[in-house]
């Protein structure tokens, strides 16, 4: 072994094996600190108000909130529940209110509004990014106007709603078709913009592959392309659907109301979730508040629910090209 | 690239005119040889451009029946474009535009009355990169005929023919309802020929189909493609001059022009001849010392 190797051992041993990262000096580690606190806020603060609101309803998590309508309680029940807990008939409403009418509401808003904004979003995605032509000046600017109606305030499209209904004839406005056409609009640009992304994922390979078989670009779009982008599609609507079950304002604009049955058709009155829990916590009762309380958490379970399904859909689907 | 001045000024010292000619000359100083006696498709003084660019320069050339031409240059020379315009596949290139003409058994297949769907279905086509759709082996096959309407009267036998004729059958007839996905390379690439062949087509362009397959599988597929010749007309993009040389008839070389004061580069034909004439005595200074691997 000659001298210079031993040298050049003792110079490698003395640099590299230093006992400490240079990983770990100040700056980077309150680098790190900032951003674990970043992460920290955000979800400790959410985390906290699920907990929170979940505590506080924590008292009304029974069938009632789903079999009940809003303040309303069978007679012969109201007389049983008076005898055994000591609480006056004309009081025991409010501790029995559910949310029967505003989960129906929301479950047949949500049917609605995917009746609508799929189709007209999957085919307006579909013109725009398989045969548009983008140099035109027209197609640039609904492209452009895309992501600006994404950003639209919520509240426009139920005025938009509203006047849609009227010119349509409706004298009461407040029925399944208007606060689903309020929200179909409210989540199409967001289908749209989702759809075009899961079509521009496909690869232009699989589109030449089956022009130059002499396919019309129609036959391309439907066979390859569209069902080639079906996982993208779903998710992106589910996520947009998962928006629109949270919206209150327009529907409060559209003219939905309490109501105390169940919706029947696309023509029923009703109301929705998210509108029976801002009335009912700006409730003075306290038992209503509870109720409110417990009625966000059902509607959380609602979302997750389907952002669970959009996630599920996309692992399972997954595609590598 | 870097290598393109250096050649112009090699050439130069031979022949101190070839640097001062424009496109235009330089282009009707291509070296044309033997040309094929029974042709299939001619391009006609063809011109491609993409938007302003000039892409190709006027060239003209001959496809033989039944023989394998090869079109080979260095990147950039407009070979994959020329191909790319024998189908109609470069109208779906946004502000592509094409002058001249391309005969197709003596119809020009820019005119105004010919349906470019129509021209794809006789004209068929196999890229670069393997492009098996997301399906299974059969529907691979099968979705050609179906969607162009072809008569069939057993959609089985006509998967058999076509995975036959692209010497595939064996390998997957077991597994015919299996994703395509699940193939190798050279397996995908021979299903791509075969979902061509299966359309029945006349001539089958070919764009650099071994470029992405290691020697083995690209060794099949030239095998194939010389089984194939016997059935069809062969139009073939390499960037492998090997290959060239061992499969193909005629021999088409471009190479590409820089523009003085723009710098964007214009393809153009050089020599077009019989591959044995065009590997052992180029006419051309430029086609020598591109197989001679001087630059390119």
């Amino acid at each position: 072994m000659s001298t210079a190797t031993t040298t050049a051992r003792a110079v490698t041993t003395s640099t590299i094996a230093t006992g400490k990262s240079k990983d770990r000096n100040l700056a980077s580690l309150i680098f790190l600190g900032v951003l674990w606190f970043s992460l920290f806020f955000g979800v400790v603060v959410l985390l906290a108000l699920i907990i929170d609101t979940a505590i506080e309803g924590s008292g009304r998590f029974d069938h009632y909130l789903f079999t009940d309508y809003e303040k309303s309680i069978a007679h012969e029940q109201a007389q049983k529940f008076s005898e055994l807990r000591g609480i006056p008939v004309e009081d025991l409403s409010n501790h029995f209110t559910g949310f029967r009418g505003g989960i129906l509401g929301s479950l047949w808003l949500m049917i609605t509004t995917a009746l609508l904004a799929i189709p007209l979003g999957i085919a307006a995605a579909t013109y725009l990014e398989e045969f548009a032509d983008s140099s035109t000046w027209y197609n640039r600017m609904i492209e452009v106007n895309l992501q600006n109606l994404a950003a639209v305030p919520s509240i426009i499209y139920g005025m938009l709603a509203a006047a849609i209904m009227g010119l349509m004839g409706f004298q009461f406005k407040g029925i399944v078709i208007g606060g689903a056409i309020a929200l179909a609009l409210l989540i199409l640009p967001v289908v749209i913009i989702t759809t075009r992304e899961a079509l521009r994922a496909v690869p232009q390979d699989i589109r030449q592959g089956s022009l130059a078989l002499g396919a019309t670009v129609w036959q391309t779009t439907r066979r390859q392309t569209l069902p080639s982008a079906i996982p993208g599609i779903a998710t992106g609507t589910i996520l947009g659907l998962s928006r629109a079950i949270g919206e209150a304002a327009p529907l409060i604009m559209v003219g939905l109301a309490a109501v105390q049955w169940d919706p029947t058709g696309f023509t029923s009155k009703v109301e929705a979730l998210p509108m029976q829990i801002f009335r009912m916590a700006s409730s003075p009762q306290e038992a209503v508040q509870e109720a409110a309380s417990a009625g966000i958490i059902v509607l959380l379970a609602m979302i997750l629910g389907m952002n669970a399904i959009a996630i599920i859909i996309r692992n399972k689907f997954q595609r590598s090209w | 690239m870097s290598t393109q001045p250096a050649t112009a000024t090699s050439s130069t010292e031979g022949e101190p005119s070839a640097l001062s000619l424009s496109i235009d000359e330089e282009a009707k100083h291509s070296v044309i040889g033997e040309v094929p006696a029974e042709s299939v498709m001619e391009t006609f003084h063809l011109n491609v451009f993409y938007g302003d660019f000039h892409a190709v320069h006027d060239v003209n050339l001959t496809f033989g029946k039944n023989e394998i031409t090869a079109l080979i240059g260095p990147s950039g020379c407009g070979k994959s474009t020329v191909l790319r315009c024998l189908n109609r596949m470069n109208d779906l290139v946004p502000g592509a535009r094409v002058e001249g003409e391309i005969n197709y058994h003596g119809q020009n297949i820019y005119g105004p009355k010919v349906d470019p769907i129509a021209v794809r279905q006789h004209i068929g086509m196999v890229f670069q990169k393997p492009n098996p759709f997301p399906k299974s082996i059969y529907d691979n096959i099968a979705y050609g005929p179906r969607v162009i309407g072809m008569k069939v009267d057993n959609m089985d036998d006509l998967v058999e023919e076509a995975l036959r004729g692209a010497a595939l059958w064996d390998e997957v007839k077991d597994k015919l309802k299996q994703s395509a996905y699940g193939l190798s390379g050279g397996q995908q690439q021979r299903l791509c020929i075969a979902r061509t062949i299966a359309t029945k087509p006349d001539v089958i362009l070919m764009d650099e189909p071994c470029s992405a397959l290691d020697p083995i599988a690209t060794a099949k597929i030239e095998d194939l493609m010389l089984q194939m010749r016997k059935d069809f007309t062969i139009i073939i993009v390499t960037h492998n001059m090997q290959q060239a040389a061992r499969v193909s008839d005629r021999t088409a070389f471009f190479t590409a022009k820089p523009d003085e004061t723009t710098g964007n580069r214009t393809g153009l034909l050089v020599e077009f001849d019989r591959t044995k004439q065009l590997f052992s005595n180029p006419a051309d200074k430029r086609t020598e010392d591109y197989i001679s691997g001087r630059f390119g």
